[in-house]
């Protein structure tokens, strides 16, 4: 039998079945659907994340404390100024070089008050980090070396305490300090769970001073490129640990914390796929089940056709393209209703959905692949049946 | 004889196992159908004569004996090679017609000729030929359900010749039909018989069926029990059925 003709009957014996084939099939477009809408979550989650993280600035190396990773306690920095002398100086240029001193504190005006994460900064960290001023002006290296109580406001600390206000010029309060707001940022977002137009930069001296320590807690070296990145690491680590031999440093790229982030995120991505790929056993078993009454119920057309010179082969064909059949086009529906879905989640809710051609593909093959292992018991089933047996039944 | 017959059974017998106790459907057969002939086969029900149906038509094979269908001896053969066996050289019609319900008459006789893989032009073809041959060409494109039972019939015998086969075998071709239906029905096979040259062998327990065709096979228990093609030889010196 040419493999034409075997399609042919097989769609022949769906459609006279339509709604048996249609409830199957739903089966498969559940199954598949929702494989597609959470593979397009979770890989629109990771891009997000990915966004974010870039987001921060190209060519970026952090140098902290200790060592990074899940479990380990941020350690307490005993770095301080002459630390940063020594890393601007193998950084080559003080605008490379960002340093925070970071600390939880309110902040007040008024009468409204709002716990901020308070950041001791030096005037380079927009040249290092991507961030927007959005009214005013960024702190300057004066300020820096003067120790002025300066402040530049998160959107969301500004929004706080000022409304609809402008902030820019006036007073705040700060752990029992008067401060004057110069500036305040373009909102950012969130980034990596945290609230990046919560925080408040004030001069590094200034902090200082008010925090009464000598410490910065963390780096942040913009490399002149993607190049260099690795070696200025090692480089500022090295010096660090000479300085404080009895520390760990560490220096981690941006490329780094995505590695991180995106082995996590694709491990949540693939339990997501994980559990809606039972959905999808489940629409196979549902295939495998109906094929056999199918079977069943056609059990003198098998005689027939068999009589009349059908090889098992050919009536097993016949029934595993019917089972085929059913799941490519409940996945060819599956596809079509989780593209939807996710394009339409994508579009009328923050949740991120980002679809991709490997899931589609993937969904696809796995319809196929599910016709083919759930339909092969009903269909050597069908091609074992003795003709004399198959043509008596009733 | 030079040419080999269409199907030569040599004490041929069939056991069936049922719950495990042995039950002997077919007790030693030995005949030949010759091309050309038209054989009627009799026999009360329980004689063995649907087994012996089956095994002539070569959906089943014997437990014992020799079976040589279109020259060919069947056992061993794989269900595959059965299937190739019967394509070529059998044609079937069955008492209940046996149609496919949402295919029309045309297709329902070309479905032979799918497992022969030819191509849908040329099985049209060949099919369409065949319903004009049993005179049905004006309901080519009715579906079973939409023809009367002689129709239907019909339908079955052009799809059995459409093949082209050295034998048809006609299971109580006649059992669902009223007698003047029937009788048509048996006129045409007898009309197939004599112009096309098939051998036409004739399932029956109805005697007057039987008495039409030129030689009655008896069965009875499991066995032949008279044959009148012998009774032809001895009676006769012209020992050959005339092809």
């Amino acid at each position: 039998m040419r493999l034409a003709e075997a399609w042919r009957v097989a769609l022949d014996a769906l459609r006279a079945n339509r709604l048996r084939s249609g409830l199957t099939m739903l089966g498969m477009v559940i199954g598949v659907g929702a494989v597609v809408i959470l593979v397009a979550l979770g890989t629109g989650t990771k891009n997000e994340v990915q966004a974010q993280v870039e987001g921060l600035g190209s060519n970026l190396l952090l140098v902290v404390p200790g060592q990074v990773s899940l479990n380990a306690a941020p350690a307490v920095s005993r770095l301080d100024q002459s630390d940063l002398d020594a890393v601007i100086r193998i950084a080559g240029d003080r605008d490379r070089v960002a340093v925070s001193l970071t600390s939880g504190e309110n902040v007040r005006a008024g009468k409204e008050q709002v716990f901020t994460s308070l950041l001791g900064v030096l005037e380079t960290t927009p040249k290092v980090f991507l961030r927007d001023v959005r009214a005013g002006a960024y702190l300057t290296r004066t300020d820096v070396e003067t120790g002025r109580r300066v402040a530049v406001l998160g959107s969301s600390v500004a929004k706080t305490l000022f409304g609809e206000r402008d902030p820019v010029g006036q007073q705040v309060t700060i752990a029992g300090v008067r401060f004057r707001v110069i500036g305040v940022f373009a909102p950012l977002g969130q980034s990596l769970g945290v609230d990046r137009d919560n925080e408040v930069h004030i001069p590094l001296s200034t902090a200082q001073r008010l925090l009464a320590t000598k410490r910065v807690d963390a780096f942040a070296v913009k490399a002149p490129d993607a190049e260099t990145i690795d070696r200025l690491g090692r480089d500022i680590v090295a010096e660090l640990h000479r300085r404080h031999p009895d520390e760990e440093f560490s220096a981690v790229t941006q490329e780094q914390i995505l590695g991180v982030l995106g082995d996590i995120l694709g491990v949540l991505t693939a339990v997501l796929a994980a559990i809606a790929g039972i959905s999808l056993l489940v629409g196979g078993v549902g295939v495998s089940n109906i094929m056999l009454v199918s079977v069943r119920e056609r059990t003198r057309e098998i005689g027939l056709r068999m009589a009349l010179g059908a090889r098992p082969r050919d009536i097993g064909l016949q029934f595993l393209l019917e089972a085929v059949l059913l799941t490519t086009i409940g996945g060819l529906l599956g596809i079509a209703f989780g593209v939807g879905a996710s394009l339409a989640t994508a579009a009328l809710s923050p949740v991120p959905a980002a679809l991709t051609w490997w899931s589609i593909a993937l969904a696809f093959g796995v319809s196929c692949a599910v016709g083919i292992v759930f339909g092969v018991v009903p269909a050597q089933r069908a091609g074992r049946l003795d003709p004399v047996v198959a043509l008596r039944s009733e | 004889m030079t040419q080999h017959a269409a199907i030569e059974a040599i004490d041929v017998a069939r056991t069936y196992a049922l719950d495990g106790v042995s039950v002997p459907a077919l007790r030693g057969v030995t005949l030949t159908i010759a091309h050309g002939e038209h054989v009627a086969v009799v026999g009360p029900s329980g004689s063995g004569k649907s087994t012996l149906m089956h095994l002539l038509g070569g959906l089943d094979q014997p437990t014992s004996g020799r079976l040589r269908i279109g020259g060919r001896d069947v056992a061993g053969l794989t269900a595959a090679e059965m299937a190739h066996l019967r394509n070529a050289t059998i044609g079937f019609v069955f008492q209940s017609f046996h149609l496919l319900s949402r295919t029309s008459a045309l297709d329902n006789v070309a479905l032979p000729l799918v497992y022969r893989g030819l191509g849908a032009r040329e099985r049209r073809e060949q099919a369409a030929r065949m319903l004009e041959r049993v005179g049905l060409s004006h309901r080519i494109g009715h579906r079973p359900n939409q023809l009367s039972g002689g129709e239907q019939q019909r339908v079955a015998i052009a799809r059995a010749l459409v093949t082209e086969p050295a034998v048809l075998l006609a299971d109580e071709p006649t059992g669902n039909l009223d007698q003047a239906t029937g009788a048509a029905v048996l006129e045409l096979l007898e009309q197939l018989n004599t112009a096309e040259g098939v051998a036409v062998v004739l399932v029956t327990h109805d005697r007057e069926v039987a008495a039409r065709a030129r030689r009655q096979i008896t069965m009875r228990d499991g066995r032949v029990v008279s044959d009148t093609a012998d009774d032809a030889e001895t009676a006769s010196d012209a020992g050959e059925v005339p092809r």
